[in-house]
């Protein structure tokens, strides 16, 4: 236990100097990431794109009964 | 319930698809391939120590990284699409999808975003090997990725290794290793790998081209150009070999998609294999579907039987004969034939679920008995379960002149990066690369052309396997949500506008740090 602490501020040292040093592209790259993560999992994820049998059923029951539905339905055929 | 099948519902959520496919295809590839060149060149600087080979290497990891960022978690979204806009789908997938996806999430994902870190902060802070290993690891962990989604994809492609359970009426996993050595999941690793490392190193090439047609750092270009061009020679002939390979599984798995890439209409021996054509219609049909003629045609006679079977006596049936018969066709039934099965198929899944919703439970046993614990009911008519929801044999062609254009257009590119790869390395050794700018041009015009090849696959891939979303099992139209078309259209314009706007980033900055060039 007595060494694993030094290792880990070794390892933080590592990421924060990492980051303080980046560079201007990487910098800029780093901007991209984090707009682009906050689009998908903030915006996308939350407001858009609901999981549809999740949101609709309680139960795992339920869904395979509602997909058995629609598996069977004789209406339902590619036309 | 389905009431009625709303076209354009099923139109937008394919859209929406094919648009997130293709643009996270547009990064993908040159992660693929471009990590390996990074490690070779990092390899010959310890080899060496010669400190213009780091700057050579930290020039291409800095495009790499860009490439990198900008691509990754552009794939979730495709994830976010499965729950929404495919549920039906993603529901009777069940667990297949699940092993793969998860393995690739915990080990390739963790392997690669580890070691990114210390191939881009750990320069002269980790030892030159510590951080050699890191960055080979970072190319074998975004290879394993890809592994795990390939293998995803081919199970769509060839279903094989579960069965169903009509109790869920989800697909459950019997065999993994069924699921991974899976003789399209193997065909279409090796291929879609090799197509990345072809692309990264044209990438390379038309990039190092800039370069030395700009006159600026000849000896990093010449050297970049030669060790790209190697290993894109290399790449491109494992391309064309493991895409013959890829084309003999598909005549057995998915004949109608092999033929629709031949435009192979009638059934021969001797089958002709088209080196170059264009289409038109014939005025004749196959139900409502036109059948196509050729107005012009470049043939090679009898190399469509050798493809697909190694002779030339070897018979390769047509879109017409697999679709209206005979009874058997090297035994691959005829679709007309398929849909009786997967109409008696489907009419026992609904005899089940009325058991069910009656409580019957003798009749639960008879049906799960007699047909689902059957091998015979689930191998010769369970199997072509989808085919029980095509109302006719026609719909089971897919868009021919798209699988067409899509197919020659991805092999002409191949034999033309063959071409450029092998005069690149001929010219390099020469020594008088830098003199001939004409091919530096076609170096660095073939950039776009390598997209467009890899492109083209995946379309080949996609729109030829219409109209299943599983193969043989379920069509795309009985995969999708029964959600408004309104929301998936309003997705669409957000998705295309954030990837084009990811794309101009990541060009924008690329284009920068090229310009800029490698520190001194």
């Amino acid at each position: 236990m007595k060494n694993l602490f030094p290792d880990v501020r070794k390892l933080f040292r590592f990421y924060y100097d990492g980051f303080r040093d980046m560079s201007a592209w990487g910098r800029k790259v780093w901007v991209v990431i984090i707009i682009k993560l906050f689009i998908i999992f903030a915006i996308l994820r939350l407001f858009f794109f609901h999981d549809f049998l999740h949101d609709k059923y309680d139960n795992d029951k339920q869904r395979s009964k509602y997909v058995l539905e629609q598996l069977t339905n004789s209406t339902n055929t590619n036309d | 319930m389905i009431e009625h099948l709303n076209m354009s519902l099923v139109d937008w959520s394919r859209a929406q698809f094919a648009l997130t496919a293709i643009y996270h295809w547009i990064f993908v590839p040159l992660t693929l391939g471009l990590s390996f060149l990074v490690a070779i060149m990092e390899t010959i600087y310890v080899r060496t120590g010669k400190e213009e080979w780091k700057r050579m290497t930290r020039f291409w990891m800095t495009l790499f990284g860009i490439n990198y960022a900008i691509g990754v978690a552009t794939g979730i979204i495709l994830e976010f699409e499965f729950g929404t806009n495919w549920s039906n789908y993603s529901w009777f997938v069940g667990d297949i999808f699940g092993a793969p996806l998860a393995i690739e999430g915990i080990l390739a994902f963790f392997l690669e975003s580890t070691f990114v870190a210390v191939m881009f902060f750990g320069w002269n802070k980790v030892s030159k090997k510590f951080h050699l290993t890191s960055t080979w690891l970072v190319a074998v962990g975004a290879n394993l990725s890809a592994l795990w989604i390939l293998v995803a994809n081919a199970w769509m492609q060839n279903p094989v290794g579960m069965t169903f359970n009509p109790d869920t009426a989800r697909n459950e996993m019997v065999s993994f290793w069924a699921v991974l050595f899976n003789p399209v999941a193997v065909d279409k690793f090796l291929h879609t790998v090799f197509s990345g490392f072809l692309l990264a190193s044209i990438f390379v090439m038309g990039v190092s081209a800039w370069l030395m047609l700009k006159k600026r750092e000849e000896w990093m270009a010449k050297q970049s150009i030669l060790i790209a061009a190697i290993f894109g020679l290399i790449s491109s002939l494992m391309v064309a070999f493991t895409g013959d390979s890829s084309a003999r599984t598909m005549a057995s798995v998915q004949p109608v998609k092999f033929a629709a890439m031949e435009a192979h209409y009638y059934g021969s021996d001797n089958a002709a294999l088209t080196a170059f054509g264009v289409l038109k219609n014939s005025g004749k049909k196959i139900g409502e579907k036109e059948i196509m003629d050729f107005a012009f045609r470049i043939k090679i006679p009898g190399f469509l039987s050798v493809m697909t079977g190694g002779n030339k006596k070897t018979y390769v049936p047509g879109i017409y004969d697999l679709v209206n018969g005979p009874d058997t066709i090297q035994g691959i039934l005829p679709v007309i034939i398929k849909i009786q099965n997967g109409t008696f198929a489907r009419e026992v899944l609904a005899d089940y679920k009325r058991a069910i919703m009656l409580n019957d439970t003798q009749q639960i046993r008879i049906i799960k008995t007699e047909y689902f614990q059957s091998k015979k009911f689930m191998d010769e008519k369970f199997r072509y379960f989808g085919y029980g929801f095509l109302s006719k044999p026609d719909n089971a062609i897919p868009n021919v002149a798209i699988t067409f254009y899509s197919f020659h257009l991805m092999v002409m590119l191949g034999f033309f990066f063959i071409l450029v790869c092998a005069v690149s390395i001929f010219l390099t050794l020469k020594g008088s690369i830098a003199k001939q700018r004409w091919f530096l041009w076609t170096a660095l015009l073939s950039v776009p052309l390598a997209y467009i090849a890899s492109e083209a696959g995946w379309v080949l891939t996609e729109v030829g396997r219409q109209p299943w979303i599983i193969q043989d099992l379920m069509p795309v139209t009985s995969g999708v949500s029964q959600i408004s078309a309104g929301s998936v259209m309003t997705t669409f314009i957000l998705f295309a506008i954030l990837f084009t706007a990811l794309l101009i980033a990541e060009v924008s900055i690329m284009v920068k740090q090229i310009k800029t060039g490698p520190k001194h």
